[in-house]
């Protein structure tokens, strides 16, 4: 218990930062259209990909005799980054189905 | 130096919300998920080259760290660029679990290093309190991220193995009994292994992975193959919040921000999901496909209902001198690689003064939007493209109903028979029409494992056959006429 009080006050702009983007999340994506669902879970999913900054740093701080934090470091920086080009590309992929005719779509989401 | 890695992360966050909101807009969707992929690259270099340990020393192993960003980028860019439009769901899914991994494998490494100091330490019991204090905060994040992210990697891998139809739907009595104990076994060896650091605390974690491994797949497995969207998207929460684990772990704030933002934005369209099929998370995660129904409907349609096949140049004839036509796309139109053909059809039909609209239901194919993109990719125009109240409207207007490879969406068992398992799903109402043709390639029930009375009824007509080809062949009759 005392953990977790002491976690609570050092942690204090964290979890800030936690409970604003809860909000943030929920808001930015209130009211997309259903068209819309696929690449926005997509497109979130190669944000999440922001896992490889802590791959990277476990992979540069591991020591140069230390094989399976060296080995594992090396799987998570791959892991990660299939993740994030992955991810990203893949987003991109299906957003570009919908080029061009876009007045008529501004017009469809208009009259959503 | 410090400060410019701040700015960068400071700016990637801004970028991730700007992105994440331009995605819920289809106009800027493209150029949202652009910006975001600018602020990770950015935040991705700053921390190769400027991020600095509490001593002050910059990272080292360049070559190991360049290595995986090369394999890692290489192969992803290859598989994202080479996944068919049918196959996008699957790879959301393994881009997710790999994410998951990452995210499991740090904690690993991370609990090897405190182990590591704890050694260093003379005995347990010597340990100062606040020294103890610290360790427990690091460890309950790195167990966190650890459980967490191997249930995201484990449940993804199934969920993919489900869409490509590699694993069975699988339950035995009692598994969603089974799945909380094992979800209170994995809690309580947490706890204990926070609250008493115990000597086998090593044994311990990798006994907590392991399980955390097992409720990832058993987690999955109860749930039905047309639910595995909703799941991914879940689990696409689930890796968002593991992430944030290692910005506590790490003090980062972009992997913070990145994370929670993604685990709350996932989490709102998971549950929108659920609403487009009139059904609640709880409902879908408990897998209500279970096997009791499906013998009850089966046994229906063994009662000696007969279907009626129409042929090919019937169906030309009753299409050209129709007035209206409404297409229902569904999954069976994405196999089948259809969409130009489809698109091709709707062309010849207007040309001989035939209205020809398309009915999109919320969840046909198997993501939501899944039809629209297909079907935007083969030129067809975006005002065709009709919303299922829009469509349940015009349908008692419509002459023929044109349904290629779509199913469960069009089934009357949503409306009718409370003891379906689609039972409350809104339906195109396709039965409003003077005339339904069913494509699908024969009477096989369709994801959900449900027999179709639609497909019984007088009105209705089936054209077996894939999709594409019946459509060329529609083509020529069509040319002949």
């Amino acid at each position: 218990m005392e953990a977790l009080l002491s976690f609570i006050s050092q942690h204090q702009q964290m979890i800030y930062i936690v409970i604003l983007m809860v909000f943030v999340g929920i808001e930015v994506i209130g009211r997309v259209p259903a068209v819309l669902h696929t690449p926005l879970m997509s497109g979130a999913n190669a944000i999440h990909g922001v896992v490889i900054i802590g791959a990277i740093i476990v992979m540069g701080q591991a020591a140069k005799d230390n094989y399976p934090a060296l080995v594992l470091g090396f799987l998570a920086v791959i892991l990660g980054t299939l993740n994030v080009v992955g991810g990203f590309v893949v987003t991109d992929r299906m957003l570009e189905m919908f080029k061009g005719n876009k007045n008529s779509k501004n017009q469809k989401t208009r009259t959503k | 130096m410090a400060a410019i890695l701040t700015i960068i992360y400071l700016l990637a966050s801004i970028t991730f919300i700007i992105g994440l909101k331009m995605l819920a807009h289809p106009a800027r969707a493209r150029r949202g998920n652009l910006i975001a992929a600018a602020g990770m690259a950015a935040a991705i270099a700053g921390t190769i080259f400027l991020y600095k340990d509490e001593e002050g020393n910059f990272l080292q192993n360049y070559t190991w760290i360049f290595g995986g960003l090369i394999i890692g980028g290489i192969a992803g860019t290859v598989a994202a660029r080479k996944v068919k439009m049918t196959a996008m769901p699957e790879m959301v899914s393994i881009f997710n679990g790999m994410g998951g991994a990452c995210a499991a494998l740090i904690s690993v490494v991370e609990f090897g290093h405190l182990m590591d100091g704890l050694q260093s330490v003379p005995g347990l019991t010597a340990i100062d309190i606040t020294f103890q204090a610290g360790l427990r905060q690091q460890l309950l994040i790195i167990l966190a991220g650890l459980v967490i992210g191997s249930i995201s990697f484990a449940g993804s891998m199934i969920a993919w193995g489900k869409l490509n139809g590699k694993i069975r739907d699988f339950i035995f009595t009692g598994q969603h009994i089974f799945n909380i104990v094992l979800l209170l076994v994995i809690f309580f060896m947490a706890l204990y292994l926070v609250g008493w650091l115990p000597a086998s605390g090593v044994l311990l974690f990798y006994i907590i992975l392991g399980l955390s491994l097992l409720y990832g797949v058993f987690f999955v497995m109860p749930i039905g193959g047309a639910d595995m969207p909703v799941v991914i998207s879940l689990l696409n929460s689930f890796t968002g919040v593991a992430a944030a684990c290692g910005g506590f772990l790490y003090n980062n704030k972009a992997m913070l921000t990145g994370g929670i933002l993604v685990g709350a934005a996932g989490t709102l369209l998971t549950i929108l999901m659920c609403k487009a099929m009139n059904r609640s998370l709880l409902n879908v995660l408990i897998g209500s496909f279970g096997t009791g129904h499906k013998g009850a409907a089966g046994a229906k349609a063994e009662g000696g209902a007969a279907y009626k096949e129409i042929s090919l140049s019937d169906a030309a004839m009753v299409m050209n001198y129709a007035h209206k036509v409404i297409i229902v796309p569904g999954y069976g139109l994405a196999v089948a690689q259809a969409q130009h053909t489809c698109h091709e059809l709707e062309k010849l039909l207007e040309s001989k003064g035939v209205e020809v609209t398309y009915a999109i239901h919320p969840v046909a194919g198997r993501m939501p939007g899944h039809m629209n993109v297909l079907l935007a990719e083969a030129d067809v125009s975006y005002d065709k493209l009709q919303e299922m109240e829009q469509a349940n409207n015009d349908f008692p207007s419509t002459d023929v109903v044109l349904i290629l490879g779509a199913n469960d969406v069009v089934n009357p068992a949503a409306k009718n028979d409370p003891a379906s398992p689609i039972y409350g799903m809104p339906i195109l109402d396709v039965e409003l029409a003077k005339t339904v043709i069913v494509n699908k390639r024969s009477m096989k029930p369709g994801y959900a494992g449900i027999e179709n009375d639609l497909f019984f009824q007088p009105k209705a007509s089936m054209l077996f056959g894939d999709a594409k080809k019946v459509l060329q062949d529609l083509i020529s009759e069509l040319k002949e006429l």
